[in-house]
Order: structure tokens, then C-alpha cells, then sequence
């Protein structure tokens, strides 16, 4: 119990080298879960899930459209939470975490709206339409390509990561309008599709092929959002003496 | 199984356009921005080498 013994602490991770190299453990590790759960996914949504009494097949889009909203409206979330613990406590890991969220939170809304568009053209004739659900998602976007512009348009590395948690934290009250858009105005969108209230309303084999997809984008935003922050602290600590000993080592010098 | 050939699959009952479409955007995109990433820290990585080269020279 001396001082010195290496015992994990709530921060133990928030030192650099120890997160980095957490992180750089954590990658294939995820990147072999989001694969297997993937292919199981599309594997049971393609072959195993029957098609659809009043949609036909076009309902398949389910399996990529759903996981990647929630991911869109999650990845939100995290992303302000760690911008505002950054800004708070002035870590600067979270602050780094919270930046490389941004770009995988990005794509994940974009397709959402892709995946939407091209579900709504078949079901309701019409690629978009200015609902609250999808004039919300858009504005997501916006909020994650404005937080992405922010932190990347101020030099000032601490005043970047205050402003764009500034922003994050602000934006983040979208999120919920977003997810209860459906309930609060009259929608040309479908209401939820997992309640916690109610019994689900699909068959089981496609709920199974939906959950595996978003255990798959999980595992994913986990293993792109860490190769990102890992570059990021590479990038900001070049001249630190940890990463010194690091690249010193892997290229067989000092 | 659902499909009684591959034409059928493709086919996806009518819809193909919109079903292959939406994977086929999840699919360059799921694939683009981890080699993006995977990218990125590689350059960081050589950056932070010539970075201590420099330390090391003054």
C-alpha cells in the first residue's frame, strides 16, 4: 500500500502513454468482434429473416439504417459528455477522445440519412422530406461538421477543445428531440422500433440480425474512434519523452 | 433461405436499388474511414520519429 505500487486509479488511463497503449491493445480486439458480429448480422438478416408481409425486401435496409442512427445519436452523447469532462477537469485526454469521436458520430449520421433516404424512396415515395425525425438527424450533421470546423479553426489548442465542448454540450439537447420527434409531432416516420415498454413488434430472427449489426457498429466506432485518438496523441506529444522512447524503440534506435 | 438464385438475391424482390445502395454506402464509408485513421496515425508515427531525430541532432 506504499505510494509507489501501481495500482489503478480512477486516472490511471488518463495519463497518455498508459491510454495510448490501452487503446492500441483494445483495437484488433474490436475489429474482431465488429467483424464476426457482422457477418453473423447480415448472415441472419439476409438468409434467416423472412421477407416482410407489406414491405417486401426493402424493409432489409433495417439492419444497416437503425444500428447506424442509434450509433449517430449515442456517439452524440459521448462525444459531449467527454468534451464537457475535458473542459471541466482540463484533461486532456477526454478532450482528445472527444475529438475523435466527431468524424465516426459524422458518418454514422450521414448514413442514417443515406440508408434512410433510400428506405423512404421505396416505403413513401420520396428520397426526403422535411419531417422532425430527419430535419433533426440533418441537423446532427451540422452540429458534428460545426463541432469538427470549431475545434479544428482555432489554434489555441485548450480554447479549441473549450469552445467545441461548448458547443457539444449545447448540441446535445438535440438528441433527445430527435429520438422522441416520433411522439412529440405528427411524423411521416415510424414510431420507435426497440420500446422498453412494449413487447417487440418484429419477428425474432429480425430483431436478433438488428442487435447483432449495432453490436458490430459498436465495436467498430470503438476501433476506428481509438486508432483516431491514438494518431491525436501521437500527434500532440511528439516531443514528449514517452513517445521518444516509443518510436525509439519500435525503429530500433537509442 | 429465402432466395431461390443469386439473380433472385441481387434482385431482393424489386428493391435492389435501394437495398444494395444503402449497403454499399455503409460498406465504402465502413471501409474508407478506418484506413483514413490507420493513415493517420502512421503519419504521426513518422512524424514523432523525425520529431526526436531533431532532439536528438541539438
Amino acid at each position: 500500500m506504499n505510494a509507489t505500487s501501481p495500482r489503478l486509479r480512477l486516472f490511471t488511463f488518463a495519463a497518455p502513454p498508459r491510454l495510448y497503449a490501452l487503446m492500441g491493445r483494445l483495437v484488433p480486439l474490436c475489429w474482431l468482434v465488429a467483424i464476426g458480429f457482422a457477418l453473423a448480422g447480415l448472415y441472419i438478416g439476409f438468409f434467416v429473416a423472412p421477407t416482410d408481409r407489406t414491405q417486401g425486401d426493402a424493409y432489409r435496409i433495417i439492419f444497416i439504417h437503425v444500428p447506424t442512427a442509434w450509433m449517430s445519436m449515442l456517439l452524440y452523447l459521448v462525444m459531449a459528455f467527454w468534451a464537457g469532462i475535458g473542459w471541466a477537469f482540463n484533461a486532456r485526454m477526454a478532450s482528445v477522445v472527444a475529438r475523435s469521436i466527431a468524424p465516426t458520430g459524422a458518418m454514422f449520421t450521414f448514413l442514417a440519412l443515406w440508408t434512410g433516404a433510400f428506405w423512404g424512396k421505396p416505403t413513401w415515395g420520396t428520397w426526403w422530406v422535411w419531417d422532425a425525425r430527419l430535419t433533426t438527424e440533418l441537423i446532427l450533421l451540422f452540429l458534428y461538421l460545426g463541432y469538427i470546423s470549431l475545434v479544428n479553426a482555432i489554434d489555441d489548442r485548450r480554447r479549441a477543445d473549450q469552445a467545441g465542448a461548448l458547443l457539444a454540450l449545447v448540441g446535445s439537447i438535440n438528441v433527445p428531440i430527435i429520438y422522441f420527434s416520433v411522439i412529440w409531432w405528427n411524423t411521416l416516420h415510424q414510431g420507435a422500433t426497440i420500446s422498453m415498454t412494449a413487447a417487440p413488434k418484429m419477428a425474432d430472427t429480425m430483431l436478433t440480425a438488428m442487435l447483432l449489426m449495432t453490436v458490430a457498429c459498436w465495436a467498430y466506432a470503438f476501433a476506428v474512434v481509438f486508432t483516431r485518438a491514438r494518431a491525436m496523441t501521437l500527434e500532440r506529444e511528439a516531443h514528449t519523452d514517452w513517445v521518444g522512447d516509443l518510436v525509439g524503440r519500435t525503429a530500433g534506435g537509442k | 433461405m429465402n432466395w431461390g438464385s443469386a439473380a433472385e438475391f441481387f434482385d431482393m424482390g424489386g428493391y435492389g436499388l435501394y437495398v444494395w445502395g444503402s449497403y454499399a454506402a455503409a460498406a465504402f464509408l465502413m471501409v474508407l474511414e478506418p484506413l483514413l485513421a490507420q493513415r493517420r496515425h502512421a503519419q504521426a508515427r513518422r512524424d514523432a520519429v523525425s520529431a526526436n531525430l531533431d532532439d536528438d541532432l541539438s
